[in-house]
């Protein structure tokens, strides 16, 4: 049988989407190993019961300046700022994106503006931000607004003209108002995309995110990893990158379900 | 019911002369068939009439005063494809029109008057044979049952024209019987003229009271695109006699046609 023609059986799946995780984790303890057995003092690759340790003292103990549990505060405030900032993004997203899609004196009035805006790096406006917004969270947020925002707009605006025209003029003779051919013809069948279109920009977002911390914060996964590695603190560095994956990478999931959940009509038309 | 006056009219796209000089009238209630050839503005006719384009020059009345501009309530149309809303079920996708007349500011009723509009749209469904399927989406849909659908979401909004493009030229040979048997009890139930596109002229025959031939009629080898269609014939129907051209192709039944009904030409 051809190679392209083998399938694996769902638990056969299941394994060979493991090997790879297992196989990094190997390589790390492998290579933990050999340096701490020549340099028990190794900074760079610390041993699992080291990462453990540190781990506790960040995630259980309290701070002795601060009194707070730096692990849960610092995830508490990443979190805070990316869930505003998406939710920020989402609606300006899908305001501008309907109307630039879906009204042609808007399209022409809007989208040129968009499609440059969209071309600013985002982060080179950062000082500047800082700069009119000050150091505190409207920066921060601004900034992770500023970086996905206009991708949102364009994809949204893409996929209400992708409707096909047949639909739009239907509903025009079923009586529909400009209004109500958005709100109950292509706002719905917008639901799912943006929810496509978010989580392909949480990538994004997290990186903007752990940018604004690391250069202003006083709190936050990207502050932490940042002010330690002045003291090449591996053991608190690795465990933050395993953290923030998890949870990007669970965030990502509760989009999918809900997509799913919510519309199960986009499946059928596959 | 709807008078449609066709005056002077044509159809341009730059050099492209689609539609030439177009004079028709039709009386009430008719259920008028369109036949041609392929790129013979067949549909550009149904697009103007449905206001999705404006001629270049002419006009287009219905019932004495000018077509607006742009589709509306009016008329009603089926596609041959896409007409209907994949994030709605069939009852949605049905009482949809009547959800958009009622509610001006949501778009969707509510209580007692929900209520009213999915017991009318039920009563719908039963007669277009649909009631099995009330709470599936349209991508479940068989294409025959999506274009059953498509018909009855826009009768429900009793439109006094209605239009269909093609509605049954994508299905499977053997439901077409079905269709036609549709569309002629909607048609003689409801006080609607129908115009219909279609590619079939056996099918043009069994449901038109009237039926129109779009042909070219002058052509230019050095430039093809210089002169438009016209109506070349234009045949007035009694449903009786149907003729049996179950064999016969679309360009000898013409050259048939061209031999017998020669006085019939405008």
């Amino acid at each position: 049988m051809r190679l392209v023609n083998r399938h694996p059986g769902r638990g056969a799946g299941w394994l060979l989407g493991v090997v790879p995780f297992i196989a990094l984790l190997c390589t790390y303890l492998l290579g933990s190993h050999i340096r701490t057995a020549a340099n028990p003092d190794d900074k760079l690759l610390p041993t699992p019961a080291t990462i453990a340790s540190t781990l506790h003292s960040y995630a259980v103990e309290e701070d002795v300046r601060s009194g707070e549990v730096l692990f849960w505060a610092d995830t508490v405030a990443s979190l805070k700022r990316i869930v505003i900032a998406l939710v920020l993004s989402a609606t300006i997203g899908l305001v501008l994106g309907l109307a630039i899609g879906a009204v042609p004196v808007v399209r022409a009035a809007l989208a040129p503006f968009v499609g440059a805006v969209a071309m600013i790096p985002p982060l080179a406006v950062l000082p500047i931000l800082f700069i009119l917004l000050g150091l505190g969270e409207v920066a921060k947020i601004t900034l992770i607004t500023i970086g996905i925002t206009p991708v949102i707009v364009r994809d949204l605006a893409l996929r209400a003209g992708e409707l096909p025209t047949e639909q739009l003029i239907k509903a025009q003779t079923l009586g529909a108002s400009s209004w109500q051919l958005v709100i109950r013809v292509i706002l719905p069948q917008m639901w799912p995309r943006l929810i496509d279109s978010l989580r392909l920009s949480m990538g994004s977002a997290w990186l903007f995110l752990i940018a604004a911390e690391a250069i202003a914060s006083e709190e936050g996964l990207g502050y932490r990893i940042f002010l330690v590695r002045r003291y090449l603190a591996m053991d608190v560095i690795l465990p933050y990158v395993i953290w923030i994956t998890l949870l990007a990478f669970s965030m990502d999931y509760v989009l999918k379900l809900l997509r799913a959940r919510a519309f199960p009509w986009t499946e059928m038309n596959r | 019911m709807a008078r449609v006056t066709v005056k002077n009219l044509w159809k341009r796209y730059g050099d492209t002369v689609v539609l030439e000089n177009i004079n028709l009238e039709f009386a009430d209630h008719q259920f008028v068939t369109i036949v041609g050839a392929s790129g013979c503005g067949k549909t550009t006719f149904l697009r103007i009439l449905l206001g999705m384009e404006q001629p270049s020059r002419g006009r287009l009345l219905i019932d004495g005063r000018p077509v607006p501009p742009e589709p509306g309530p009016d008329r009603g149309i089926v596609f041959q494809r896409y007409s209907l809303f994949p994030h709605l079920t069939v009852l949605g996708n049905l009482i949809l029109g009547l959800e958009l007349r009622r509610s001006w500011l949501l778009g969707r009723l509510f209580g007692t008057r929900r209520r009213e509009a999915v017991v009318r749209a039920e009563g719908i469904l039963e007669k277009v044979g649909l009631a099995g399927a009330r709470d599936k989406y349209p991508a479940q849909l068989s294409g025959g049952m999506q274009q059953r659908l498509s018909i009855a979401q826009s009768v429900i909004c009793e439109p006094r024209i209605l239009l269909l493009d093609e509605p049954f030229g994508a299905l499977d040979p053997g439901i077409t019987a079905d269709m036609h048997k549709l569309i002629l009890d909607l048609w003689a139930a409801n006080a609607m003229t129908i115009f219909m596109v279609t590619h079939d002229l056996k099918e043009g025959f069994e449901l038109g009271t009237r039926l129109l031939v779009f042909d070219k009629l002058r052509h230019d080898p050095q430039a093809p695109e210089a002169y438009g269609a016209k109506v070349t014939y234009d045949i007035p129907l009694r449903r009786a006699k149907v003729p049996d051209l179950t064999y016969v192709t679309f360009g000898s039944a013409q050259g048939e046609l061209r031999g017998t009904a020669k006085s019939k030409v405008i």
